[in-house]
């Protein structure tokens, strides 16, 4: 008999195991994605602070509880802003910093390359 | 003109630098503004069976401000709190954020207690849904249980008769 309930243990646990390994990585995941805001440049996941220890455990609730990494992450967004994503959302307010560096390399190039030929020219 | 190019270029990058420098990297945009009251269910901080849920806050406009024991501006804040008690009728609702019960009782206990309900909570589980970074913050609800106004830091009386009070005078208007 209790071979028999070891047995079915070996049997049911793996799955469930599994499941909760799989929770577990997702969790690290998207709380690598979460700043800590009131350490400014940490994700929740470096954080030692105890309000990134109670958002931690709030996303592997959340998780748990059915949600996708999206909606979690979208559920931090709508409490505690963009300011809470580690990396900028791009949207408006956020093109000057994601295309600008791109902008600056292709004008500087033409830029370069234009007065260059002048100087050869002369 | 085009000698001074990279030079106005310079002091245009410097004072957009200049002027994001004065803003305050804590001071968050609230998202939170017009937003009815996140849902919750947790218990009174004198009073472990007394179950409390957001439907406290409907029908009149409250005050809700989050201290803790460990909180040092929290005694700084506590005496505006006591004053603003002492002198108005508004509801003062409490949230004992992260704190041990017995000794949140306790800082009240020695300082005065100034709030009308407190809410428990030791995890964070309705901080994190309204957003707080850290303590004091203080919200204003208007009579439907919607977040009207948010506080980061200490309540100065100034912040109060200048802010504060004016607003919730006028919530107090609204049907």
């Amino acid at each position: 008999m209790r071979y028999l309930l070891l047995f079915l243990m070996l049997m049911i646990s793996p799955p469930a195991m599994a499941q909760e390994a799989d929770i577990e990585t997702r969790a690290r995941k998207v709380s690598q994605s979460l700043r800590c805001v009131v350490c400014q440049n940490q994700s929740i996941d470096d954080s030692d602070a105890p309000l990134a220890a109670d958002m931690r455990k709030l996303v592997r609730d959340r998780l748990k509880a059915g949600d996708s990494d999206a909606e979690v992450i979208a559920y931090m967004q709508e409490r505690y802003g963009d300011y809470v994503l580690l990396k900028p959302p791009v949207q408006g307010n956020t093109y000057a910093l994601w295309f600008l560096p791109f902008v600056l390399l292709i004008g500087g190039g033409v830029w370069f390359i234009r007065t260059g030929r002048r100087g050869e020219a002369s | 003109m085009k000698r001074f190019l990279p030079i106005l270029i310079f002091l245009a990058i410097g004072i957009a630098f200049a002027i994001a420098l004065t803003r305050d990297p804590r001071k968050l945009e609230s998202v939170i503004i017009d937003q009815p009251f996140p849902d919750f269910s947790l218990t009174e901080l004198n009073d472990p069976n007394a179950m409390l849920t957001p439907e406290l806050l409907k029908g009149q406009v409250s005050l809700i401000n989050v201290f803790g024991s460990w909180c040092v501006s929290c005694n700084v804040e506590h005496p505006v709190l006591m004053d603003i008690a002492g002198n108005e009728t508004i509801r003062m609702v409490g949230i004992n954020w992260r704190d041990d019960r017995a000794k949140g009782q306790d800082w009240l206990a020695k300082r005065g207690d100034p709030y009308d309900v407190i809410i428990f909570d030791p995890e964070s589980v309705l901080a994190i849904p309204l957003g707080v970074v850290g303590a004091p913050e203080s919200f204003i609800t208007d009579k439907t249980g919607r977040i009207r106004y948010k506080h980061s830091g200490v309540i100065s009386s100034s912040e109060w008769t200048g802010t504060l009070k004016p607003l919730i005078k006028r919530l107090e208007t609204e049907p």
